[in-house]
Order: C-alpha cells, then structure tokens, then sequence
C-alpha cells in the first residue's frame, strides 16, 4: 500500500512536463489575442486549413511515408539477418547503435559535407570528368538525412520482435509442410508485425515532425511542418498559431495511430500504443 | 527385408558441434501401425533421434529408410511424417482452425474440403465446434489436443510425438494416455514416442525402446522389458527393482546375501560376479524359520494396494512390496522362486 509513494516522484515528472505542456498547447491553440485582452477563439485552428499549410502538411507525410518505408525495407533484412545469425548478434547490433552515440545535429553536418557541391561525392564524381550535381537543399537530401537518422529506430524493435519468436513454431511450420518461403510469410512476418508497428510509430513521428534534418539538408527549398510550427514560434513570434498547428496534428497523428494499431490487433501483443 | 517395416534405422549416430555424442550406432526398424516408445532418462537421445525423424537434425553418419526411400535426402517440409511438439509449438497468431488448416493450405486443399478435415480432426481429439477460439483461451489439455488435431489432420504415416504428456498434471496425463491409444488404433497411423515416463511407455507402447547416453539398452515388448530386463539399467528404470552383487556359481545356481538360490539363467560360467535383480512385488515373506532371507524392517508404508517395506540385509535395503504388514525394528524372513531372479552381467 505505502509503496504508492515510490510513483509520486513520477507522477510529478509526468504533471510538469508532459500534462502542462499540452494543457499549455491546448491554452494558446484555442485563444487568441487582439489588443492586450485574450479571448477564446478558432481562428487558429481554422488557420490549419490554409492552403500553404495543407501543402506544408501533405509534403510531410509524403516524405515521412516515403521515409518510413524505406525504412522498413532496409530494415526488416538487417534485423533478420542479426536475429537469425549465429554469432553474437548483440556486438553485430552495437555498429548498428553506434552512431547514435553521436549528437544527431553533428550527424547531420557530417552529411552536409559529404552532399556539399563541393562535397566528398562531387569530388569523386568530378575526378571522372563529369559536372557537379546539386545534391544539397533537395527533397531527397532531407529523405537521406531522416532515414539515415531514423533507421535504428526501425531495425531495434523488429529486430527483437524477431528474436522473440520461439524456434520451435518454425520447425512446427516445416513439419506442416512449409519451405523457406511460406515459413518466412506465415510465420515470420506475421509474428514480427508489433516490432513493425513499434517501428513504424517510432519512425513516422519523428520524421513528419523534423524540423533540424529538413533545415541543414532541405535549406529554404524544404519547408516541413516541422519548420513551420517553429517559424511560428520563434519569428512569427505567434505562440497561438504554432500551437493550433501543432494541437492539429497531435489529434490527426493519434487518429492515424489508432487506426493502424486497431487494424494490426497489436494490442495483443502489448506493442502499440493504445 | 519384410515388408511391414515402414521406417529402418541403420547404424545411425549423431555427434554434435561440442563433441557430445548423442546417438551411438542405433539400429532399429519400426513396423507399420505400431506404437513404439522410445524410453530414457534425459540426455538419452531419444529426443535427438525423434528429431532425426523429423528432419530437423542431420545424422553424422547412417542411414534411414522410410517405405525403402532414403529419407534423409528428403528435407522436413516434404516427408511423410508430423510431429506433435513438446511444448505444443502452437501458432500463437492463428486461432485453432487456423492451426489446424495450416498444413492443408500448403497442400491447396479448397476450401470445403479444409473444413471438413479440420472439423474432423477437432472431433477425433474431442474439441467439436472450437475452430474459432484463439490459441491462449485454452487450457494446456486443449492445447495440446489442438497440436495432435494438427498433426493428424494431414493423414501422416508416421506420427511422432515428443514427450506430449509432460506438461499435463496426472489426471488429464492419464486420460489422455488411454485416448492417444485408442486413436492410434482407430487411424492406423504408426506412433513413435518419446518420453521419460516408464509408466506411460509400458500402458501405451506395442514396443518399447529402451536407450541410455545415444544407445539402445533394449528393445522388447512391455511385458517382455519389464520381466525380461537385459540388463540392471532397464531393470532399475523400468519399475522398480533390487539390484544386489552375486556370484554365479555355475549353471542355474547363484549365491547373494548369503545364501545359495536356484534360479533359471545360465550361460554365464563358473564363479562370475553377475547383477542379480528382484522385483519388489516377486518377494515372498513367510516364517522366519524357513526362510533364506532374513532382516530388520526399517519402515513401512501403506500403498493402497500394498505395503512398501524396506528390509536390511547386510548392508543391503530390500524393497518389498507386499500385503502382508510388518512392524518396523521387528525381523521378517522372505524367500525368492527361482524364476523370479534375474541374472544380468555386472554392468
């Protein structure tokens, strides 16, 4: 019974930093303020559905979607190499972690030179005679960046969803009858779908989110939702704009979630989110 | 070769990647529609031999017939055989028709005939009308109906069936040891067990192999491992039994704990040290005046149906299994009939 306050601490640190935030976000999100005095008010919120800001937002999720699942496809052979290999797949996964010990900004900078005009890749490809190609401040530059930040995060849970899965419901398959190929389609993918989803919760937030990857590698060219929500903030200077924008997309990405964690039945597996 | 044998195993052995080496040149031929069991304490092999069967582990060296085919160029997915699993290995993402219908879809069976064998296995092991229920819902019983259902449903000619009892409590263990009987006769499919449970393998079996670190002990019908025993191994882990030093003293005469018996084996030459081996329940109390044997009860316990009794004879504890009651400190006298020694090599 007395053990309730151990979690106080906890409770604490949740109130102050996740519960008033949000409750902050929700406070500007709905009000607005016109001559000194604040009132209530959905302007901000209608402001959302702007053209500017639906295209902001469509080019996001395009480029998360895209990011997300390029993601995958990288991933689910890396993880299913390390979880299916003999030798000890935890030194093999620390090459794959390793460079997330590296500040994620500094990261980025590192592809800044190698993309740059006059860049690692320019230089090679100008040692064969040919012109330089734009490579920075492109679409595809800030999709470079995200995946190469954001792959962990895909290859970790599947990675140990795989691992997971019980060695002997693959002998089970074979005995029934199943190949190499029909084990893989019936067991193993079905089986590594709450890593799938865990990663691509993991993935798909933080890319629709990005604001840092699209400004070093996108430059003006990129604008992301993620820049848009902190031009408000921080030269808009309108607080109240920002966070309608963001309270918008809160409630569009758990409605997506939700759906996609529905669909999957992953609550069963204690994965999702819900 | 006759013609009934559905599987022949030859001179198979097994090494394993830290030098263990888990089967030892085992010979062995199974007969079509026969229930056999392979016996052991763990570590015998007998797992790593059903799996041989199976296809999931690759013999050092031997060979396999199956219906005269070598089988173990034929990998798992194609043999002729299914295997009901120690821990079920239930799809835990499919609900039991699922389970059940995993097998056949490989096979592209259509659908209607899907059901029907589905909804026929489920009746062969007693869960009509539980296609729809999730693997974890049920209990470690039904689970493990639902894995020979899974089995049987794809009409194998060989089941193989690793230790599917063990982790049932001893009511439902003990029903389900009548049913896998009565199933195996009613499908006419061949069984090969494997189990560490004596009990289990003398109710069930037609044959039982008894093997001990890689090799076969022996191979015998219930009656005939239990009577019969080889040698004091089989003798100890088939029932219980006395196992005492004696010398051979030449043909159809040995002496133990002091005294000389008749007893009916020979072949073993004069003044051998052989094993001599007792079944508890074949020892005879009577008065301590005529009896060979005599010694001090060191306790009793009521059984049921008998009285365990422990008896010490120089140094030695007899187990007796007897109706009559006894007091413990007070001496008893019993005696053996010749047929019930047996004589076994020192081992």
């Amino acid at each position: 019974m007395t053990r309730k306050y151990f979690a106080y601490p906890y409770l604490a640190w949740m109130v102050l930093f996740i519960v008033v935030p949000l409750l902050l976000v929700v406070y500007y999100a709905f009000t607005a303020e016109a001559a000194g005095t604040i009132s209530f008010s959905l302007q901000n919120i209608a402001g959302f559905f702007s053209t500017t800001t639906l295209n902001v937002f469509a080019k996001s999720i395009w480029l998360a979607v895209l990011c997300t699942v390029i993601c995958l496809l990288l991933a689910y052979p890396v993880a299913y190499i390390l979880a299916s290999s003999k030798i000890n797949s935890r030194t093999l996964m620390v090459w794959f972690v390793l460079p997330m010990w590296m500040n994620f900004l500094l990261r980025t900078y590192a592809w800044l030179i190698i993309l740059d005009s006059n860049g690692i890749i320019n230089q090679v490809i100008n040692l064969f005679g040919l012109p330089s190609a734009q490579l920075l401040y492109t679409n595809e530059a800030v999709l470079l960046g995200m995946i190469y930040n954001f792959l962990p995060f895909m290859i970790l849970p599947i990675y140990t969803a795989l691992t997971k899965i019980p060695r002997n419901l693959y002998e089970a398959a074979e005995d029934l009858g199943a190949n190499s190929t029909t084990k893989f389609f019936k067991i193993t993918v079905p089986l590594s779908m709450p890593g799938i989803i865990s990663g691509f919760t993991m993935v798909f937030i933080p890319s629709i989110t990005t604001f840092s990857i699209s400004r070093l590698l996108g430059g003006a060219q990129t604008m992301l939702f993620g820049d848009l929500i902190e031009n408000q903030f921080m030269f808009m200077q309108d607080w109240h704009a920002g966070s309608a924008i963001s309270f918008v997309m809160m409630i569009l990405m758990l409605i997506s979630l939700y759906i996609m964690t529905r669909y999957e039945k992953a609550g069963e597996s204690s994965g999702g989110l819900w | 070769m006759e013609n009934n044998r559905i599987i022949d195993i030859q001179n198979i052995s097994k090494s394993f990647a830290g030098g263990t080496e888990a089967l030892k040149n085992i010979n062995l031929y199974i007969r079509k529609n026969e229930f056999i069991t392979l016996l052991g304490p763990s570590g015998c092999g007998k797992t790593t031999l059903l799996r041989t069967l199976a296809g999931f582990e690759q013999p050092t060296s031997g060979k396999i017939l199956f219906n005269d085919e070598n089988l173990l160029d034929i990998p798992p997915y194609k043999r002729k055989i299914n295997t009901v699993f120690q821990k079920y290995a239930l799809f835990p993402h499919l609900d039991v028709y699922g389970n059940i219908a995993f097998g056949l879809k490989i096979k592209k069976f259509d659908k209607a005939t899907i059901d029907e064998k589905v909804a026929n296995a489920l009746k062969t092991v007693g869960l009509k009308g539980y296609e729809k229920r999730n693997i974890d819902e049920m209990s470690g019983g039904q689970q493990q109906r639902i894995a020979i259902a899974r089995a049987i449903v794809n009409e194998p000619e060989v089941l193989l069936l690793d230790e599917p009892l063990g982790a049932l409590d001893l009511k439902i263990r003990q029903s389900m040891q009548a049913e896998l009987k009565s199933m195996q006769q009613r499908l006419g499919i061949t069984f090969v067990y494997v189990t560490h449970d004596q009990e289990e393998a003398l109710t069930m079996s037609d044959t039982i192999v008894v093997m001990r670190e890689g090799e076969i002990q022996q191979i015998g019908t219930p009656v005939d491992i239990y009577n019969e025993p080889k040698n004091a191994f089989v003798a100890d882990f088939i029932g219980e039994s006395n196992i005492i030093s004696g010398i051979m003293v030449k043909d159809r005469v040995v002496t133990f704990s002091g005294s000389t018996f008749d007893c009916l084996d020979g072949g073993f030459g004069e003044n051998t040290p052989v094993d001599v081996v007792v079944r508890p329940e074949d020892v005879n109390i009577c008065g301590l005046e005529k009896a060979p044997l005599k010694g001090t009860v060191m306790s009793i316990v009521f059984m049921g149906v008998h009285y365990e009794i422990k008896v010490n004879i120089d140094g030695f504890t007899w187990l007796i299994h007897s109706t009559d009651s006894a007091n413990v400190g007070s001496e008893i006298g019993f005696y053996l009939d010749p047929d019930d020694i047996h004589i076994m090599v020192k081992g």
